[in-house]
C-alpha cells in the first residue's frame, strides 16, 4: 500500500535561502540595476520591484566540454531525401551537423539572464546604500496601520455582529414569499366554503372536508418560522489602511552650474528617503518641487531633476517661494509641512543672513521638519555657518554634509527617532 | 465493472483507490518489483522548489540552486513552460510528487509512470543497484546539509561558496566509472568524518616531530611518478592529494563527489529509464481501461498527454532538438515486446534469442542489465530504424561538406545502431580528462591530460575557466594538455597559482 501525504501546507519557500544566496552573489550587478532604477524613477514611485539583468557570461557555471572541430557523427530521425554518401553543405552558424535548431540556440547564448526583484528586495538594496539602521528599515518597509470600516453585510459572522434590522427585514420577505402560495389556496378554499354554505343543497360531508382543508392550510401558515438562520445578516467590516492625515513635502534644490548629475542623484536619494518616511505616516502626500539659481521656480519632477541651468545662486529666493506657496496653498492646520533642501553650499555672501531670517520667521514655525544637505567635498561656506546658527535655535532643523549616500541617513536621525511619538 | 471516477477532480480517496487499482495491475499482474511508495501532494510553488534543488527533498544551500529557482519561476510565471507533471526520487521509500493542479487523469498517469515505472527501474537496474543506496541518500543529504551549514558558520559563507563553485565545475569528473563505491549510511558517515578529521590532525602534528628524518635513501632513487597511474576521478584525487586543503574542505569535496556519484546512473540511463516508465504507464492505464475501471474521457485525456510526450519531431522541424529519450525508449520497449510476441523473419534473423520468448521476462532482463549505450546497441531493431527514418551525418573538419554516412537501409542498420549507441556513451560525450602527473619534487604543479577522441578539441573558453577552479582547489600551478591519438599535444592551458584565484 502506498503512503499518501499532503505536503501542501508545508512551507513553500524552501528555495528562499538559495534565492537569497543568488542575490548575494550578484550583489554588485543588482546594486547597479537598482541605482539605475532609482535614477530613472519618480520619487513617488520607488516602491515596486525591478527587473535586473545580468550577462549570462557572468552567471554561467563552466564545465569541460568539446569545442568545434574534429570528427563528429550524429544520428537524426526523420530522413526525407538523403541516401548514403550524399554530401551536404554545412549549415551556417555552427557545425551542429543538421541539428539546425540546436546550432542557432548555441549561437544566441549571449542573452542576459533577466529576473524580477520583489519590492522588499528592491528596497533592501536601496536602503543598503543609505546605511539605514534595521529598525528604520522595517518601519519603512512595513505595511501601514489598518482601520476597520463597514462594508455592507455578509451571511456569516459572530453573533455580536448580527444586524437586527437587516435580519428581520429578510425574515419578513421570506415569510411573505413562503406564505404566498398557501395564502392563495387558503383564500380559494374559504371562498369555496362560503359558496358551499350559501348554496341550497348543503352537503355536510363536503363542508367538513373543506373546513379540514382550511384548517390544514392555516396550520401550514403557522408553521412558517418567524425567523430562520437563513435570514441572519451580519455587519461586515473590512480593514482599510488608516488615513492619518496629509502632508506636503517641499523639495528644494540648487540647480546652478556647479550641481552636476552625480550630486543631483545623491539629492534624489535624499528626497526619496524623506518621501518614504512620509508615506508611512501620512495618507496623502503632495510633493512640491522648487529649483533655484538666482531666482526660484516651481517645476514638475522631470524638470526638477533633469534640466540644467547655470549662473549664480541665491538661496533665499527658493525659501521665499516656499514661504509664499505655504501661505497660499498649505496654510491651516490640516497640512503637515516637511521640507528637504539640497545644495552644494554656494550662496551669495550677502544672502545667507537673509536665509537665516526667513527660516526663523517664515518657515520653521510652520514646518514639522526641515532637513538640509550640503553635497560637497570642499570647505563649508557662509550658508553652512548661517544654518548652524539656525540649528542651535530650532530643534526640528537638521543638516548634514554629504560625501556618499550613506551619509544621508544621519540627517533624518532625529526625525525617525521621534516617529513613535508622532504616530500615536 | 464501474469506473473508479468520472470527473476530472481528484480527492485523496480517489488517489488511494487509483493507486490500489494500479498497484494490482503493476505488481500482481505484471510482477513489477518496487520500493514502497510515498506519494506526496504538493503545490506548484513547492514543485518549483523541488525543481531547483535537483528534485531532492533536502539539499545544501548554494546560489546556483537559487539561480535555477529564479529561472524556473520566471518562465513559469510568464507561462512559457508548464511544470513537469512529476518528480520522482530514487530513495526508499520512493517519493513521487503529485502536483495539486493536475487532473485526476494526470495524477493516475503520474502514479503509474513514477511510482511504479521509475520506481521499479531504480530498484532493478544494475547501475542503480551498484552505485546508489536508495535507503541512505536522504540521510546523507541531511548530513551534508548540516555539515555545510556548520562550515558556513565557522568559515564564512564566501569561503564555502567558493569551494563549492570549484567542486561543481568538476562535478562530472567526480565519479568512479568502474570501481564500485561503498554504501553510505548516516551514522557511519558521521563517525568516519570525525575519524578522518582526527587522523588528518595527527598528520599535521607529525610536522612538529623532533626525531630527525633519515632521507639519505630517498635521494638516490629515481623520482617516483605520482600518481602512479592516470586518475579518472579528479575530485577524488583532489580530496586525497591536494596539498593545501583543510580537513573541512576535503569533506566538502567529498560531499560534492558523493552527490555526483549518486546522479551518475541517471545520466547514463535516460532513454532506458524514461522509456521504461512511459512503457508502463501506457500498459497499465490501457489495462485499467480494458478492465472498465476508467472512462473514455479519461483515456482521451491520457492519450493526448501521452502522445505529446512520445512525439519525435523530425530533423527538419523547427523545434527539433535531438532525439527525444521518451520517444526512443518507449518505442524500443514496445518493439521488444512485439519481437517477443509476433516476430517477423527479419526479427528472427536479428534477434534469434529474443524472438518468441516470454515478453515480460525478456523486458525485465533488458531493463536490469543495460545502460543506454549497451541497451541501444543490443536492442535497436531495423524496424525501429525504419520507423524513425534514422540517418547519420558525419562532420569532419577536414572535409568541406557533411557526409550522410548511413541511412535506414540494409547497409546502414548496423552502422546507425552503433553510432546511436556511441552517442549515448558518456565517455565519448564528455571530454576524457584525467590526472596525468604531479611535479612532486619541483613546483608541485598538477598536470591534467585530455585524451582526444576523433580529434575533437576542448572548448577553450570553458576549459580555461574550469582550470582556474582546479587551480583554486590544488593551490599550485595547474596545466591541462590535449593529446591526440598519437600522443602529441595539440592544446595547452595553464593557470598560475599566483593568480588571484580567490574570486573567479
Amino acid at each position: 500500500m502506498s503512503h499518501i501525504i499532503d505536503r501542501r501546507l508545508n512551507g513553500k519557500n524552501k528555495s528562499a535561502v538559495n534565492r537569497e544566496r543568488f542575490l548575494r552573489r550578484f550583489k554588485a550587478q543588482i546594486k547597479e540595476a537598482v541605482s539605475r532604477a532609482v535614477k530613472g524613477r519618480s520619487i513617488t514611485d520607488i516602491e515596486s520591484g525591478e527587473k535586473v539583468s545580468i550577462p549570462v557570461k557572468d552567471i554561467s557555471e563552466p564545465v569541460f566540454h568539446h569545442g568545434q572541430g574534429g570528427v563528429r557523427e550524429q544520428v537524426h530521425p526523420g530522413n526525407e531525401e538523403f541516401i548514403r554518401g550524399d554530401r551536404i553543405q554545412r549549415p551556417q552558424g555552427g557545425g551542429g551537423g543538421g541539428g539546425g535548431g540546436k546550432a542557432s540556440q548555441d549561437g544566441e547564448g549571449e542573452d542576459d539572464f533577466v529576473f524580477e526583484l520583489s519590492r522588499e528586495e528592491f528596497l533592501n538594496v536601496f536602503f543598503d546604500d543609505l546605511a539605514l539602521p534595521n529598525l528604520i528599515k522595517t518601519q519603512l518597509m512595513g505595511v501601514e496601520e489598518l482601520k476597520q470600516v463597514r462594508a455592507g453585510y455578509t451571511n456569516d459572522g459572530t453573533p455580536a455582529n448580527i444586524s437586527i434590522v437587516r435580519s428581520l427585514r429578510g425574515a419578513l420577505a421570506r415569510r411573505v414569499a413562503m406564505a404566498a402560495p398557501t395564502l392563495a389556496s387558503l383564500g380559494e378554499a374559504e371562498e369555496d366554503l362560503d359558496q358551499l354554505l350559501e348554496s341550497d343543497e348543503e352537503s355536510a360531508l363536503e363542508v367538513r372536508d373543506q373546513r379540514k382543508r382550511i384548517h390544514l392550510l392555516r396550520e401550514k401558515l403557522a408553521s412558517i418560522p418567524f425567523i430562520d438562520p437563513f435570514d441572519l445578516r451580519y455587519n461586515n467590516r473590512i480593514k482599510q489602511p488608516k488615513p492619518t492625515s496629509q502632508a506636503v513635502m517641499f523639495c528644494i534644490m540648487d540647480v546652478s552650474g556647479s550641481m552636476d548629475e552625480q550630486k543631483k542623484d545623491m539629492a534624489k536619494r535624499f528626497f526619496i528617503l524623506l518621501y518614504l518616511f512620509l508615506q508611512r505616516n501620512y495618507d496623502k502626500i503632495e510633493v512640491v518641487f522648487i529649483r533655484h539659481h538666482t531666482s526660484a521656480v516651481e517645476v514638475n519632477e522631470e524638470d526638477f531633476f533633469h534640466s540644467r541651468e547655470s549662473g549664480g545662486t541665491v538661496v533665499s529666493s527658493a525659501l521665499n517661494l516656499m514661504a509664499d506657496i505655504v501661505k497660499k496653498r498649505y496654510s491651516g492646520s490640516e497640512w503637515n509641512i516637511y521640507a528637504a533642501q539640497a545644495s552644494d553650499g554656494d550662496n551669495w555672501d550677502s544672502d545667507s543672513a537673509n536665509c537665516g531670517r526667513i527660516m526663523d520667521e517664515q518657515l520653521l514655525p510652520y514646518c514639522q521638519y526641515f532637513a538640509y544637505i550640503e553635497i560637497t567635498e570642499g570647505e563649508p561656506q557662509n550658508l553652512w555657518y548661517e544654518y548652524l546658527k539656525v540649528k542651535e535655535r530650532q530643534r526640528h532643523f537638521a543638516m548634514q554634509k554629504i560625501r556618499s549616500a550613506s551619509d544621508i541617513y544621519p540627517v533624518f536621525r532625529e526625525l525617525f527617532k521621534r516617529q513613535p511619538a508622532t504616530r500615536a | 465493472m464501474t469506473p473508479i471516477s468520472t470527473g476530472s477532480e481528484w480527492t485523496f480517496d480517489l488517489i488511494e483507490e487509483y493507486d490500489r487499482a494500479i498497484r494490482k495491475i503493476a505488481v500482481d499482474e505484471f510482477q513489477l518489483d518496487v520500493y514502497p511508495n510515498q506519494l506526496e501532494v504538493i503545490t506548484a510553488e513547492q514543485m518549483m522548489d523541488a525543481y531547483s534543488s535537483v528534485g531532492m527533498p533536502v539539499n545544501y544551500h548554494h546560489w546556483s540552486f537559487g539561480k535555477h529557482f529564479v529561472a524556473t519561476e520566471k518562465s513559469y510565471k510568464r507561462g512559457q513552460m508548464g511544470l513537469a507533471y512529476e518528480i520522482v526520487i530514487n530513495s526508499s521509500p520512493c517519493i513521487a510528487y503529485l502536483m495539486e493542479e493536475n487532473s485526476m487523469t494526470m495524477q493516475a498517469l503520474v502514479i503509474a509512470h513514477a511510482a511504479y515505472g521509475h520506481n521499479s527501474f531504480f530498484k532493478g537496474n544494475y547501475l542503480f543497484r551498484a552505485w546508489t543506496d536508495a535507503s541512505a541518500i536522504v540521510d546523507y543529504l541531511v548530513f551534508a546539509k548540516s555539515y555545510i551549514s556548520k562550515c558556513e558558520e565557522r568559515y564564512g559563507i564566501d569561503e564555502v561558496e567558493m569551494l563549492l563553485d570549484s567542486c561543481h565545475a568538476l562535478m562530472n569528473y567526480g565519479v568512479d566509472r568502474y570501481k564500485r563505491p561503498q554504501k553510505l549510511s548516516l551514522a557511519k558517515e558521521q563517525a568516519r568524518q570525525e575519524e578522518r578529521e582526527q587522523y588528518l590532525q595527527m598528520q599535521v602534528n607529525d610536522l612538529w616531530r623532533t626525531i630527525p628524518k633519515r632521507d639519505k635513501d630517498d635521494a638516490n632513487r629515481e623520482p617516483a611518478r605520482f600518481p602512479a597511474e592516470p586518475q579518472e576521478n579528479l575530485l577524488y584525487f583532489i580530496e586525497k592529494s591536494a596539498p593545501l586543503l583543510e580537513p573541512w574542505q576535503r569533506e566538502l569535496v567529498r560531499i560534492v563527489r558523493k552527490v555526483a556519484q549518486y546522479f551518475y546512473p541517471q545520466r547514463q540511463t535516460q532513454v532506458m529509464n524514461e522509456g521504461w516508465a512511459t512503457f508502463w504507464h501506457y500498459t497499465i492505464l490501457n489495462r485499467l481501461y480494458d478492465k472498465g475501471l476508467v472512462t473514455d474521457g479519461f483515456m482521451m485525456e491520457f492519450l493526448q498527454s501521452h502522445t505529446n510526450v512520445v512525439y519525435q519531431p523530425p530533423v527538419t522541424a523547427r523545434w527539433y532538438n535531438g532525439i527525444n529519450p521518451y520517444a526512443l525508449g518507449f518505442s524500443m520497449y514496445q518493439d521488444i515486446k512485439r519481437i517477443c510476441e509476433a516476430p517477423t523473419d527479419e526479427d528472427k534473423a536479428w534477434f534469434p534469442d529474443l524472438a518468441g520468448t516470454d515478453w515480460r521476462s525478456s523486458l525485465e532482463f533488458a531493463m536490469k542489465n543495460f545502460k543506454d549505450e549497451s541497451f541501444i546497441s543490443q536492442y535497436l531493431s531495423p524496424k525501429l530504424i525504419r520507423d524513425f527514418r534514422m540517418f547519420s551525418i558525419r562532420d569532419d573538419d577536414h572535409e568541406d561538406k557533411l557526409e550522410v554516412s548511413a541511412i535506414h537501409d540494409e547497409m546502414g542498420y548496423r552502422d546507425i545502431r552503433s553510432k546511436l549507441a556511441e552517442q549515448y556513451n558518456l565517455g565519448s560525450r564528455e571530454p576524457n580528462i584525467q590526472v596525468w602527473s604531479v611535479n612532486v619534487r619541483g613546483d608541485r604543479s598538477l598536470t591534467l591530460r585530455h585524451t582526444m577522441h576523433n580529434r575533437r578539441p576542448l572548448d577553450e573558453g570553458s576549459a580555461q575557466e574550469v582550470l582556474k577552479h582546479v587551480g583554486r582547489l590544488w593551490g599550485f600551478d595547474v596545466r591541462l594538455e590535449s593529446a591526440d591519438s598519437d600522443g602529441s599535444i595539440t592544446q595547452r592551458f595553464e593557470v598560475k597559482s599566483n593568480l588571484e584565484l580567490q574570486r573567479l
